[in-house]
């Protein structure tokens, strides 16, 4: 499968999904089970997707540690997205520095 | 064309593609990071147009995955936008004809959505036209400044960067996860389904899918959702 290949199917389903249901099957879901599966759906998504993959993007467990630590700790905290995003990113920045002088 | 309607659109679209520039901007050095080029992540994100899809997509492009693998995986990490389009669909009615429903499908992003839902006045082909202008300009050309920083910045930060996208999602996650508690379930759940899949290696191509869809079934059954009003 080559690279130009994932990504026409990616883009496929993913317009498929969009445009069905603004065509051609336009009746309201009625299934309570399914509108409350599709709702929980992006959290269990993004949470599976985030950890425990974050320990081990980074060059080091401990600063994805941190940037998960920081990035929990300002959102419940109500920051912005981007200030989170930052945030976590400069947490990253700062404890592989910290790493790098400590070995 | 409305002229005044697609200005009014792109008016409402500037706040969204200035987020959507710097968010993206994390997966394009994310991409780069993982041996991706720098134009194939910029068409990754014109082409795609959404966050969590796009990122478990490049997992999959990485490990050299199955085909059935990436339709499934985003299948199931999509579906909301199905729910989205629906939703919009009604609120649209019956006026607007087939040819701009397929272009506005293309642009029903979570943020678009809320906007659009969000207007007073009626929904125009215009204003939802102009509503995904700046925001795709945003996507698409963070994506390509990601890719391009990530491809120059030594190691270290170009992994800081890709953690800007873990950052965005923690984000979404925490604020609603604080306020209900089924979500806080869904989170923990697909939190342990992870981590225990990681250490079945033969699950690792499905296993967003399949913590997804085990985490968010558990709690659709535990915790339905209240019957909603008609005009959602």
């Amino acid at each position: 499968m080559s690279l130009y290949g994932y990504i026409f199917v990616m883009a496929l389903t993913t317009y498929l999904i969009r445009v069905l249901p603004l065509t051609l099957f336009r009746k309201p879901i009625r299934s309570r089970f399914l509108r409350s599966f599709l709702y929980y759906v992006p959290y269990a998504c993004l949470t599976a997707m985030t950890v425990p993959a974050i320990f081990f993007t980074t060059e080091n467990w401990i600063s994805g540690a941190a940037a998960l630590a920081v990035g929990i700790g300002l959102a419940y905290c109500g920051k912005s997205l981007l200030t989170v995003a930052l945030s976590c990113s400069a947490a990253v920045l700062v404890l592989e520095k910290i790493l790098t002088v400590l070995e | 064309m409305n002229f005044k309607e697609y200005r009014c659109g792109v008016q409402r679209g500037l706040p969204v593609g200035l987020g959507y520039f710097s968010v993206s901007f994390g997966f394009g050095a994310m991409a780069v990071a993982q041996g991706v080029d720098v134009w194939a992540a910029t068409l990754i994100s014109g082409s795609n147009l959404t966050s969590a899809g796009q990122f478990a997509g490049l997992t999959l492009i990485v490990a050299a995955a199955g085909l059935w693998e990436m339709v499934l995986t985003m299948l199931v990490i999509n579906s909301r936008y199905a729910l989205m389009s629906l939703a919009l669909s009604q609120r649209m009615g019956e006026r607007i004809g087939l040819l701009p429903r397929l272009a506005v499908a293309f642009f029903n992003t979570d943020e678009i959505f809320a906007l659009a839902m969000s207007r007073q006045e009626p929904l125009t082909v215009p204003f939802l036209m102009g509503l995904g202008t700046l925001p795709f300009f945003g996507w698409t050309g963070g994506t390509l400044c990601g890719a391009l920083a990530g491809s120059v910045l030594p190691g270290d930060m170009g992994s800081a960067l890709g953690v800007m996208l873990y950052g965005m999602f923690i984000a979404i996650v925490v604020p609603p996860a604080k306020k209900q508690k089924p979500v806080l379930a869904a989170v923990a759940l697909a939190m342990v389904c992870s981590c225990i899949v990681r250490l079945l290696p033969a699950l690792d191509r499905i296993s967003i899918v399949l913590c997804t869809v085990a985490a968010a079934g558990v709690c659709a059954a535990l915790f339905p959702i209240p019957e909603e009003e008609e005009s959602v």
